[in-house]
């Protein structure tokens, strides 16, 4: 048997020595510094993701195979309610999709009034979470599109109900997303009612925001909603982020803290959007051209973004 | 197949299988209580076959993790790292207790990769983890016994087959 050539002494250092331990410790702190610093992990990732995005596939595939069983063996019953809701907000949708498509078609001739050159249309792409679970502590999902299918690092990922997270790590045909309650990510808001301006930060949990710093002159209430500022050039304008559920003073006094329930249904997985298109550079808007009646096609020469840099 | 592969087939296999029950999907309620599977399978072998595990080994399989979850570099090898120095010194000893001795000691190993993966995140600048945080050492003191059977069964089945 192997174990009988065993001769470790049995209160000895035994054969790893101590020096041994410092230097591969002192390797791996180097290791962590230099990644902390130049993010080196991203490529090494880059270069190991033909290994590492099958493995995240076949993780997934017992919880996928679940969740085909569950919808598989979904009793008549409750599809046909399902259905019958789906149909009646499809209705509700299309509605409202009515209603704004004029109000679209009206902006687009001011617009075209103002001669503005671009428009502010997004372009989204549908995407699936994959089912895996790196770190229960990180909020961080993986989404199975990558740099392949045109993501890049800091797109925003939205539901149908509101803005999820960014993207923060990217490989070939897959990349993970940060989602807003992770206790590093920050995002800038205002409160619909009264355009109040604030920032809004994960608390780690998955059902809350914490805004902290509100004045406490501030007119905000319980049950206000959040929708992002664009603020920062991170995010899209205009999205739901939240609703504030609770109110209080903060420890020093100075500024109301208040929570908030995001809108998002971060704890489900399914299907969201990632948002393409940054919105505009942060920076002063470029200078704007006189305003007049629209020039002819061909006389407006692409004015270069002057002011985007800063 | 002879001995040598088959043992050999157990040994990454197990390794391999750590990486995919990391990676697997669970309730929210069940996540806090997920076991860092990576360490209680390399407490085994470093246990029972001392021969195949040192250092080394923990660092470039900490390093694998690190590149699966995509955190931080260095982060898993250097608690693994400590984890097997500390398990590798007290091995004699550790080896001839009982089970439940054992898990204890399991237990307070787990709390030491706790401490250190805290400490390191602290020096990252990250905020202070909640204290469902502390619940992994618990998951893994409670699943060590049937781990430690498992593989000790397929082990000594492999032996049988081939006398």
């Amino acid at each position: 048997m192997a174990i009988s050539s065993d001769s470790t002494p049995l209160f000895a250092p035994g054969a790893s020595s101590t020096l041994r331990l410092i230097g591969y410790l002192a390797l791996a702190i180097v290791l962590m510094v230099a990644d902390h610093r130049g993010g080196y992990l991203e490529r090494v990732r880059w270069t190991l993701s033909i290994a590492i995005e099958p493995l995240y596939r076949l993780a997934a595939l017992p919880a996928q195979l679940a969740q085909a069983g569950r919808l598989a063996l979904a009793d008549r019953e409750e599809l046909t309610r399902q259905n019958e809701d789906l149909g009646r907000r499809l209705m509700m949708a299309e509605a409202k999709l009515n209603q704004l498509s004029t109000v679209h078609e009206q902006n687009q001739r001011l617009k075209e009034l103002l001669d503005v050159q671009r428009s502010l249309g997004i372009g989204v792409q549908l995407a699936k979470i994959i089912d895996v679970d790196t770190d229960p502590f990180r909020h961080r999902v993986v989404l199975n599109v990558g740099a392949n299918q045109g993501v890049g690092i800091g797109q925003a990922v939205v539901d149908a109900r509101g803005i999820m997270g960014q993207v923060v790590g990217l490989l070939p045909n897959t990349c993970t997303v940060m989602l807003i309650t992770d206790p590093t990510h920050a995002l800038p808001v205002t409160v619909e009612r009264t355009g109040q301006r604030t920032i809004a930060r994960g608390a780690g949990a998955l059902d809350t925001l914490e805004l902290p710093q509100i004045p406490v002159s501030a007119d905000v209430k319980v049950g206000d909603r959040l929708v992002s500022s664009g603020l920062g050039g991170h995010f899209p304008a205009g999205f739901p982020v939240g609703t504030i559920r609770a109110i209080s003073n903060d420890v020093t006094g100075m500024f109301a803290a208040a929570t908030a329930t995001p809108s998002a249904a971060l704890d489900r997985s399914g299907d969201v959007l990632v948002v393409h298109e940054l919105v505009d550079p942060i920076g002063p808007p470029e200078a704007a051209t006189p305003s007049g009646p629209p020039a002819p096609a061909a006389s407006s020469p692409v004015v270069p973004a002057k002011g985007g840099k800063s | 197949m002879n001995r040598a592969r088959a043992n050999a087939l157990l040994f990454w296999g197990s390794f391999a299988l750590c990486y995919l029950l990391q990676l697997m999907p669970l309730p929210q309620v069940l996540l806090p209580f997920k076991p860092y599977w990576l360490a209680l399978v390399l407490v085994y072998w470093a246990l029972e076959t001392p021969e195949r595990v040192g250092l080394g080994l923990a660092f470039a399989l900490g390093l694998a993790g690190d590149a699966i979850s995509g955190e931080l570099l260095g982060e898993q090898a250097l608690r693994l790292c400590i984890l097997c120095f500390i398990l590798l010194r007290f091995r004699s000893r550790l080896r001839f207790f009982p089970m439940w001795q054992q898990s204890l000691a399991v237990f307070a190993l787990l709390l030491n990769d706790r401490i250190v993966l805290l400490m390191i995140r602290a020096c990252a600048g990250e905020p202070t983890p909640p204290p469902a945080f502390w619940l992994e050492p618990f998951a893994g003191m409670l699943m060590w016994p049937w781990m430690f059977l498992l593989l000790d069964d397929l082990r000594a089945r492999l032996r049988v087959h081939e006398s």
